[in-house]
């Protein structure tokens, strides 16, 4: 064709589309802004879900999830909630287990000093323990040392767990610290961390079995055994437990995985996350709208620049494309700032709770890319209107 | 295109000198309605390169349409509008847009300026549509803005400039592009004495520069000084006075 044609070129599409948004810089942030709590909310749920989670399986890795608990269940006959004296060491057969630590209970209570009232027990209980369980449940001493240090000790002592330390109002053990357990007094020689997966111990006082048994009569059958068992083996090795445990009534034997949880307590979260995603999308559609509002007002302002453009040579495409390009760059705005707030709520957050920061691509990705999406669409209608817009109609305003 | 429609093309094109800026014949613009009104009935107007006219008429007389029908801003009912040799009756959207950004300046009585960019970038607009690099846009503006005397204000916003300055900066969009017409429309319909006076020396001095100008008036006192003068009433032409000889 030898007829003049209308060109614009891909970079003043660029430059004019840019001129609105430009010019009306208030207008431009507050029609951003929707979208951006939009994409806000979704990076930010995302990431912190995530990284609350790994947090979570972080823990739960640490801790291993190839520890079981056997606990005696209610007997059919009324059974006296223990398990037989031998369990502990019928298990500690089987190939597959690598650890066992058996807990007993004692018939005691503990207190301060002998001057607290006996029936003040605080919600603590006593137990009897061998040297093994802390290490069996991968946990620590915080203050002292394990009762293991003093396995050969003609003396009772005891160990506290956390919770139980901070009820006794025991802080350190920088002085001989002693607790009333019954009538005796018994020296404390450590203070345990908390026990993530077994948090019954937390406000349990420990003292050694043999001195369990001759000191306060407690019977030597457990009431818990806690089993480590090989990597992988998990389920298989459960299945042999009740029957090696208690042969004569496996069905009174609850073997359960402490574990299990947590990673219920991830997936927990999980459903949560989706309904704040829900909320997310809602807000962003609501930001669209937004856009498509500020869009229409702009095409109903601007029609003189509308008709002036036609005017100076300007084809209903590229009109159409400018106040496209205007509502997607408004998309790209509220997306790009709504990322960078996601993900800033996600570090502050994460750093107040001690969370490793985990935030999954498809977070700012998936979130950028639909607000641009979101910025075309809203963006359709009023682009067409104003392409539609008759030059002589717009001039005349 | 073929070296056949080449030679085709320039033998059916009349040389420039022949060509008229703007053609109209037996133009007829109807509105719908009952019955339909008939803004323009049976125009016929040649306006060559190098003139400046005045299309003068009281309101309602059918200027307007004029302008538009003249400006390609609307397209004729019936008859043809030859802009620079070009029948525009049979051209698409996109090709008409083409006539407008490479052959016509306009010159609006409310200036359409855009208030949130410069004076210099207001007249670059003038070449957007023609795909002109923006490096070359903007030396011609300055070029443009220094013809209408507005070399110092090249970076100031439209809005911080008096009526008068501001009506030069429209004038200097509409002729960036070498168009081979500029059609203003009331060009001094928004300014007081002094600074009409001023556009319409202007408007005078670009013409003498060679550049083909249509001012659509209502006012006869403008009219009366341009050296040719079609008066309008009731869409039909009432008098034209012809090119001076």
């Amino acid at each position: 064709m030898n007829h003049p044609t209308s060109t614009l070129r891909f970079a003043d599409i660029l430059r004019v589309g840019s001129s609105g948004p430009r010019a009306r810089k208030s207008r431009t942030a507050l029609s951003a802004l929707g979208v951006s709590i939009g994409i806000a909310a979704l990076v930010g749920v995302l990431g912190l879900s995530e990284s609350s989670k790994s947090d979570l399986l972080d823990e739960l890795s640490l801790l291993g999830t190839n520890l079981l608990t056997v606990e005696a269940g209610q007997g059919i006959g009324g059974g006296d909630g223990a398990l037989p004296e031998s369990a502990a060491a019928s298990i500690q057969r089987i190939p597959t287990v690598e650890q066992t630590s058996q807990v007993i209970p004692v018939d005691a209570t503990v207190r301060r000093s002998e001057f607290v009232d006996e029936g003040i027990t605080g919600g603590l209980t006593v137990v009897g323990t061998d040297g093994d369980l802390v290490d069996t449940l991968n946990g620590s001493v915080a203050v002292g040392v394990d009762l293991d240090e003093y396995a050969s000790s003609p003396y009772p002592v005891a160990v506290v767990g956390s919770v139980a330390a901070e009820r006794l109002g025991i802080t350190d053990l920088d002085q001989p610290t002693h607790v009333q357990i019954g009538d005796d007094q018994v020296q404390v020689v450590g203070m345990l961390d908390e026990f993530t997966l077994a948090a019954d111990l937390d406000r349990s006082v420990m003292i050694g079995i043999d001195a369990a048994v001759a000191a306060y009569d407690a019977e030597a059958t457990p009431s818990t055994v806690y089993v480590r068992v090989e990597e992988g083996r998990v389920d298989a090795t459960r299945d042999l437990i009740a029957g090696t445990a208690d042969p004569e009534n496996p069905e009174e034997v609850n073997v359960s995985r402490p574990s299990d949880v947590l990673s219920a307590q991830a997936a927990a979260e999980s459903s949560f996350t989706s309904l704040f995603l829900g909320l997310g999308a809602v807000a962003l559609l609501v930001g669209g709208v937004g856009i498509a509002n500020v869009m229409i007002i702009a095409v109903i302002e601007r029609r003189g620049e509308i008709g002036l453009r036609r005017a100076l040579g300007a084809t209903q495409a590229h009109v159409r494309r400018q106040f496209l390009t205007e509502s997607v760059l408004l998309g790209i705005l509220g997306g790009g700032a709504g990322v960078v707030i996601g993900i800033l709520v996600t570090y502050a957050y994460a750093a107040t709770q001690g969370w490793r920061v985990v935030i999954p691509w498809i977070g700012p990705a998936g979130g950028f890319a639909s607000a641009i999406v979101i910025g075309a669409v809203a963006g359709l209608y009023p682009a067409m209107r104003a392409a539609q817009l008759s030059p002589v109609e717009a001039l005349r305003s | 295109m073929s070296a056949l429609t080449q030679a085709a093309r320039t033998e059916t094109t009349p040389p420039h000198s022949v060509r008229a800026a703007l053609h109209m014949r037996n133009v007829v613009k109807e509105f719908p309605g009952s019955p339909p009104v008939r803004a323009l009935d049976d125009v016929s107007v040649r306006i060559d390169h190098g003139e400046l006219v005045a299309v003068v008429g009281p309101s309602g007389s059918g200027k307007s349409t004029m302008l538009n029908v003249m400006g390609t801003l609307d397209r004729p009912t019936s008859g043809i509008v030859e802009i620079d040799g070009v029948d525009t009756a049979s051209l698409p959207d996109k090709h008409i847009a083409g006539i407008r950004a490479r052959k016509i300046g306009f010159v609006f009585q409310q200036f359409f300026l855009l208030d949130g960019m410069s004076t210099v970038d207001n007249v670059t607009n003038g070449l957007l549509y023609q795909g002109v690099p923006p490096a070359e846009r903007h030396d011609r503006a300055i070029e443009a803005l220094k013809t209408v005397g507005l070399g110092h204000r090249l970076n100031h916003r439209p809005n911080k400039l008096s009526g008068g300055e501001r009506q030069r900066v429209a004038v200097a969009r509409a002729l960036v592009h070498r168009p081979a017409f500029v059609l203003a429309d009331e060009p001094t319909g928004n300014l007081d004495s002094k600074s009409s006076a001023a556009v319409m020396d202007l408007i005078r001095e670009l013409n003498d520069l060679g550049t083909t100008i249509v001012v659509i008036t209502h006012d006869n006192a403008i009219a009366e000084a341009l050296p040719r003068r079609v008066a309008v009433l009731d869409g039909r032409i009432l008098d034209d006075s012809g090119r001076p000889s």
